[in-house]
């Protein structure tokens, strides 16, 4: 087959994915948006005031990026299990097995559907903010790299979860017990300047610290971890888990006998 | 070079459930070809394994020449598939279906929809092209998956119990509509436990059984070796006992105007009724008890009762 057709393939499930969270918008941008609402106006607003500054900006400014990052972190994982879950739990995976797509074609096209609603609910979300904190970027391009390689890790790691997932209970499993738990202890509410030695060397551990450092640097101009190793780590993990993927759709695990 | 060549097929599920235990078969270009068998002989194994949606333990396949080991692009472009159970997005509208599975062999969106109408019209979907597919009766969600199977115009075309729970109207169009798509050139591959389809449809058969090929013929040829077939005779007058037929097999009565009579391959219809009329015994209908096929897919497939 000629590369035309693979593009073509690829157009085709990129395309599925992002028509499926938009047919769906809303259980996919709504419930988002109000979340990180009530974040801004808890612990931005009415709590945040009575923190004062931190990292020498306002409380509400210094976790907005965390809280965008937390959106698309979420939103492009969970597009990725639920879409890739449901088209092995329902077998319509076998459409784009039977056909002559090679697997990385596959994996492009559902981390596309992923990264495209990570990057639609982070903007959706951003706008969100400007209710609740000044309009102010420093950096566009760290942000944008940054959000795209975040969404692009997370949509990865949503295809691992969908393949080993064998109901629906795996695919909940890893958001709630993993994911958030990282998320928050990743530095969105709070730098890590603030905690003792000894947990400020475990958050080092913790990848999300560097996503949402690199990302609040991208829009403040400050950050916990350097841009470069911030932005190394990121491509680290894509790198792994892009291999893990590859590895496992080669296989055909848990989508062939 | 045949259209589709399976050697030495072997399949060991991960529980040690052995599907395949080594089958050799090859279809002509072209053949319409029966491949039958009870439940779990291993027909969905060996389709799903030629589809790329089961892994092989070992042995090869080869589609049209191309090996699905060393050339897999090549092999799956040729084949379509239309499985057995239900395997699209319920959600999705039915012409979405279609037009992104040409997606998926490469065909560019304006091709892929001008197919899509050609063959959802041809089977009778067009008017339905809109709703989702959880919408649609079990024949239609058939003839959809027929339509996604052709959209890139397959030179092998495998079909896993295509008319399954379709009643006998549609059967029958859809029996015309392989024959059509068979005569453009098409090889299809049919399993059905609806042996008059495959005595219909197919030239050639091949019969599975716990993973090995029991019979590997023309059609003709495995019905010529029916030896005996039978027939149920309605009689004209009443009868009390079943009579005796010389030559002939079992004569069984089944109610005072009902007799079943075995016939042998050596003798004739003419032979059973110039003895019925010796005894004064008129008939007025008969037909065959079961399709010929039936009788030898029974004896074929037959497994011994266990002892107690």
């Amino acid at each position: 087959m000629k590369p035309t057709r693979y593009w073509v393939a690829y157009q085709t499930i990129a395309r599925r994915e992002i028509l499926r969270f938009g047919r769906i918008w809303m259980q996919t941008f709504i419930p988002p948006i109000v979340m990180v609402g009530l974040y801004f106006i808890i612990f931005g607003n009415l709590i945040g005031a009575r923190i004062g500054t931190m990292d020498g900006m306002n409380y509400v400014d210094f976790i907005m990026p965390g809280l965008v990052m937390m959106s698309i972190i979420t939103n492009s994982y969970s597009n990725v299990v639920s879409s890739f879950f449901g088209a092995k739990h329902s077998h319509y995976i076998e459409e784009m097995l039977i056909a002559p797509i090679p697997n990385i074609v596959i994996l492009l096209g559902f981390v596309s559907g992923g990264v495209a609603r990570g990057l639609c609910v982070g903007a959706a979300v951003t706008l969100v903010s400007l209710f609740f904190t000044d309009f102010y970027i420093y950096n566009p391009l760290i942000v944008f790299i940054v959000a795209f390689m975040t969404a692009f890790l997370f949509s990865l790691a949503g295809l691992i979860n969908a393949v080993f997932a064998t109901n629906y209970d795996h695919i909940a499993i890893i958001p709630s017990f993993v994911l958030t738990p990282l998320t928050y202890l990743g530095g969105i509410f709070y730098s890590i300047k603030l905690l003792p030695e000894f947990w400020q060397q475990l958050s080092l551990a913790n990848p999300i610290l560097y996503m949402v450092n690199s990302f609040r640097h991208g829009f403040r101009g400050t950050s916990d971890i350097e841009l470069t190793t911030a932005l190394g780590v990121i491509l680290i993990f894509i790198i792994l888990l892009f291999i893990i993927c590859m590895t496992l759709l080669e296989r055909g695990t848990g989508i062939k006998h | 070079m045949y259209a589709l060549e399976i050697n030495n097929l072997h399949k060991t599920y991960a529980g040690g459930l052995q599907a395949l235990k080594g089958i050799d078969l090859n279809v002509e270009q072209g053949d319409f070809f029966a491949l039958l068998g009870p439940n779990g002989a291993g027909k969905s194994t060996c389709i799903g394994i030629i589809s790329s949606l089961v892994n092989k333990t070992s042995g090869t396949v080869k589609v049209f020449g191309h090996s699905i080991d060393s050339e897999l692009i090549q092999a799956k472009s040729l084949l379509g598939s239309v499985p057995q159970e239900f395997n699209f997005n319920t959600y999705e509208p039915i012409n979405e279906i279609v037009t992104n599975q040409a997606g998926f062999y490469g065909i560019p969106a304006k091709i892929a929809r001008k197919r899509t109408e050609h063959y959802l019209k041809q089977l009778g979907l067009w008017s339905h092209r809109k709703a989702q597919a959880r919408a649609l009766s079990g024949g239609m969600k058939r003839r959809l998956m027929i339509a996604r199977a052709l959209i890139h115009k397959p030179r092998l075309l495998i079909l896993d119990e295509p008319t399954a729970g379709v009643d006998i109207e549609l059967r029958r169009s859809m029996w015309q509509f392989m024959d059509e798509i068979n005569s453009q050139g098409t090889t299809i591959i049919l399993t059905t436990h609806y042996l008059e389809e495959a005595e219909t449809m197919c030239r050639n058969v091949a019969i599975i059984d716990e993973g090995l090929i029991i019979k590997n013929t023309s059609m003709k040829s495995l019905l010529k070796s029916l030896n005996s077939e039978i027939f149920v005779l309605y009689m004209k007058d009443i009868i009390t006992e079943a009579p005796g037929l010389k030559g002939f097999g079992k004569v069984e009565m089944i109610d005072e105007h009902t007799i079943e009579v075995e016939v042998p391959k050596s003798l004739s219809i003419n032979d059973l009724i110039q003895q019925l009329d010796t005894k004064k015994l008129n008939v007025n209908r008969m037909r065959n008890k079961t399709n010929r096929l039936e009788e030898l897919f029974i004896a074929l497939t037959a497994k011994p009762e266990k002892p107690q």
